[in-house]
Parts: C-alpha cells; structure tokens; sequence
C-alpha cells in the first residue's frame, strides 16, 4: 500500500515535469518547425552509429561515437572521485566494451548514453571497487531481430524530454541529481523530488516487459 | 507467479542503478528485480536518468593515443567470451544461482538451531548475504542486524503482525524494526537475506532505507 502511494506520488510530480518539458517542446513550434524535428536531433545518430558497428563493424561510426562519449564518459567518472589516469583507463575499456557488446543494444530499450552509462558504471564496479556486480536475469528479446521503430521513437522522445528537463533543473537541484550517482546518498531522496519525467520512461518499459513477456509465453 | 506486493524502494534502486550499494545488497536487487517487473522498470528509468547526466557532462581532456590505445583494447577484449544471464529451471533467479552454484538442491545448508539452516553466500566484506531455510511454522532467526536488512521470498512465505510476504516479496527492515515473523504454510520457506557488515558499519545503508519520498 505505502508503495503505490509512493509511486503515485512520483507519477504526479513526474507528470508536472513532463507538461512543463512539452510546453518547452511547444515553443519550438512557434517559428515554424515541427517539435519532432528538435527531438530527432543528435541522438538519432547515434543509434545509426552503433547499427554500422553491429552491421559492419564500422571504425568510423565507432569513432564519431568516442568522440561524443569518451570524454564524457571519463569526467563522470572523474565527478566520482576516480583520478584523471584510472579514469582515461576506465574510459577506454568502456568504449572498447561497447564495440564488443554492440550486438546486445536495443534502441526500444534504452538509449545509446542510458547504455553507456550502463557500461560505465559496471566497469566503475568492477575495476575501481573490485566489486562483483550481480545482474538481472535478462528477460530475452523476441523472436523478430529489428526492435519496433515506434518503440525506438517514443523511448527517444521521453529522452530527449527527461535531457531537457534535466538541462533545465536550476543548478543546484543538477547537482543533487548528480551527487546520487556519483556516490553520495544522502542527497538522493532530494534527487527524488526535483519532478523529472521518469514516470513516463517507467511506464513505456513497463509496457515494453509486459509484451515482452507475453511473447514469450 | 503470485503478484508481489512488498516492493524495494525507489532509494535502493537509485544506488543499485548508480551502482552505489554494497555487492550483498545488489545481490537481493537483482534478484527481486529478475522476479519484478515493476522494480525493473522503475530500475531502468534510473539508468536512463544516468544516461541523461552522462550526456549533460562537460568534456574532459583524453590522453594522446586514447582513441588508438581503446582500439588495441578491443583487439584483445574480442577473444573474451560474451555472459548473458538467462532464466534457467528452478526456483532461484540467475543471479542467485552463480553466487550458489545452483538452484536449491546445491545449497550447502549449515544448521543453525530449531530446524534452520543458512547459507552463507561470498560477498564483499561492506555486507553479508545469505540463503535462510526456515520450517513452516518456526520462527525466523534473530539476526540482530544493526542498519538495514534486505530479505527476499524464494519459497514459501513468512508473516508478522502487520504484513504477508510471499514468493517475490521483499522485506526492508531497519534497525528500529521490532518484529517476530514466523514462516507460514504449506511449504517450508526460503530467504535470500542482505545486512551491514556489523564490524564495518556502513553509514550510508540506513539512509536509504528511510522514507524516500516526502512530497
């Protein structure tokens, strides 16, 4: 019961966000160009990228996407705690894991930055706490090999809103969002409340399992 | 499966998905969360909202030769072999079964007094986990636990005075919790259970197991 209380109240807060981050969305539109036209913007790309890296094992499409990432991939973990040296060593073996396991991203799933940061983190688990991370069973995908592109859109969407509102934060709620992930906790509950649009994203993969594993039955 | 009603909090999500919490704790998550669909999407919407502050970071310098040295990595990574963790038979979710070596008929059981045995599972030294057998009807063990501890239904179910825990549930106790549960019916009950080391107290552990959310 104090769950669904809970989650009902993140839902509330996360829908007040949302309408807040459309009507950002919506102000676009008053020169003339569609709202889908911002959201498309870079992250599109980056899915191409990693295609051409699963397809054809395209160096420069894996350059284009270390350029992008690499650098921020090494301040995160520079924001950590973690030294300039054990961070660029950190960095790379990131990036070099996200060649090797191109083939397990899933565009309907997460998007390119919320699986590097997947990456990132494990490998922050392991080479720097030298801590075993226990995973998830993973659920499996279904039989068809090409994720929905509807699916692949919405979850864009949600994420190119959740990055506007999170660039919108004032700076001192950004770094309490911030220091929940970089390791200090007891700022996270404050984190909580500053009324991101999780709600959504929670919903759609919310969905996304339930057909999941429907199939899969 | 039966539905699952006591869920982890959003606090404990956050520092599995930050990848903050001890190896014995994210060991439960895991766990609970290969058995909950609902965690496991409030889970992942933490990632994406990771993914979201990687994206919004300012650049730092790479090494010379980063770009270069990150291939040579991949030439060497491209002999390892590619785990996934998939649903085998059982009643132990994967992440489970690698800790035990198997599914309930592995476990190396120790007794520990009025027909409860324990397993205790190799973890890192911040926290301790481990497998708890308890016969239907007795009751659980005093773990005398300081901070918080984590316990996850495998099998069966236990009971206190206020609540039910059946197949999936997880329980959050802290150390102000009080209580006597008592495995209930017709099977004996199974735990994977998650507390603070107590020589190595870890501060940050009773935090996260307030109330999260104060709207």
């Amino acid at each position: 019961m104090k769950d669904e209380v809970r989650y009902s109240s993140i839902e509330t807060a996360s829908q007040s966000a949302l309408a807040l981050a459309n009507r950002a969305v919506e102000q676009f539109t008053v020169d003339g160009a569609k709202p889908l036209d911002v959201i498309k913007a870079p992250r599109e790309l980056w899915v191409a990228e990693i295609r051409r890296i699963q397809q054809h094992r395209d160096k420069q499409a894996f350059a284009a996407l270390f350029r992008h990432f690499a650098p921020r991939v090494k301040a995160f973990l520079m924001k950590s705690g973690t030294s300039d040296a054990l961070a660029e060593e950190v960095a790379q073996d990131v990036m070099a894991t996200l060649w090797t396991k191109a083939d397990q991203f899933d565009p309907s799933r997460a998007s390119v930055a919320t699986w590097i940061f997947t990456i990132a983190r494990n490998r922050k688990i392991d080479m720097i706490r030298k801590q075993r991370r226990p995973e998830p069973e993973d659920i499996g995908w279904g039989p068809e090999p090409e994720p929905d592109q509807d699916e692949v859109m919405a979850l864009r969407q949600d994420t190119e809103l959740l990055g506007q509102a999170l660039a919108g934060l004032p700076q001192k709620q950004r770094d309490l969002v911030q220091k929940a992930y970089f390791g200090d906790l007891s700022h996270s509950e404050i984190a909580a409340q500053t009324g991101l649009p999780l709600g959504t994203i929670k919903s759609r993969i919310r969905l996304a399992l339930e057909r999941l594993r429907h199939e899969l039955k | 499966m039966a539905e699952i009603k006591h869920h982890l909090s959003d606090a404990i999500l956050l520092a599995y998905s930050a990848g903050t919490l001890p190896e014995a704790f994210s060991l439960v998550v895991a766990a609970h969360i290969s058995m909950c669909d609902t965690c496991r999407a409030q889970m992942e919407s933490f990632d994406a909202l990771g993914g979201a502050l990687v994206e919004d970071m300012d650049s730092v310098q790479l090494s010379d030769g980063s770009f270069e040295a990150t291939m040579k990595l991949i030439s060497e990574k491209a002999k390892d072999p590619i785990k996934v963790a998939r649903r085998t038979n059982g009643i132990f979710p994967t992440p489970l079964q690698e800790y035990v070596g198997g599914d309930v008929d592995d476990v190396a059981w120790r007794p520990i007094g009025m027909g409860v045995k324990q397993m205790i599972l190799p973890t890192s030294k911040d926290a301790s986990a481990r497998l708890l057998y308890i016969p239907s009807g007795a009751q659980m063990p005093d773990h005398g636990h300081e901070g918080t501890e984590l316990t996850l239904v495998l099998q069966g179910a236990f009971e206190d005075e206020e609540d039910h825990f059946g197949v999936g549930d997880v329980e959050i106790a802290t150390e102000d919790v009080h209580h006597t549960p008592i495995a209930v019916g017709p099977t004996d009950c199974i735990c994977l259970a998650a507390a603070d080391a107590k020589l190595k107290f870890n501060s940050l552990i009773p935090k996260i197991a307030q109330p999260f959310f104060r709207i």
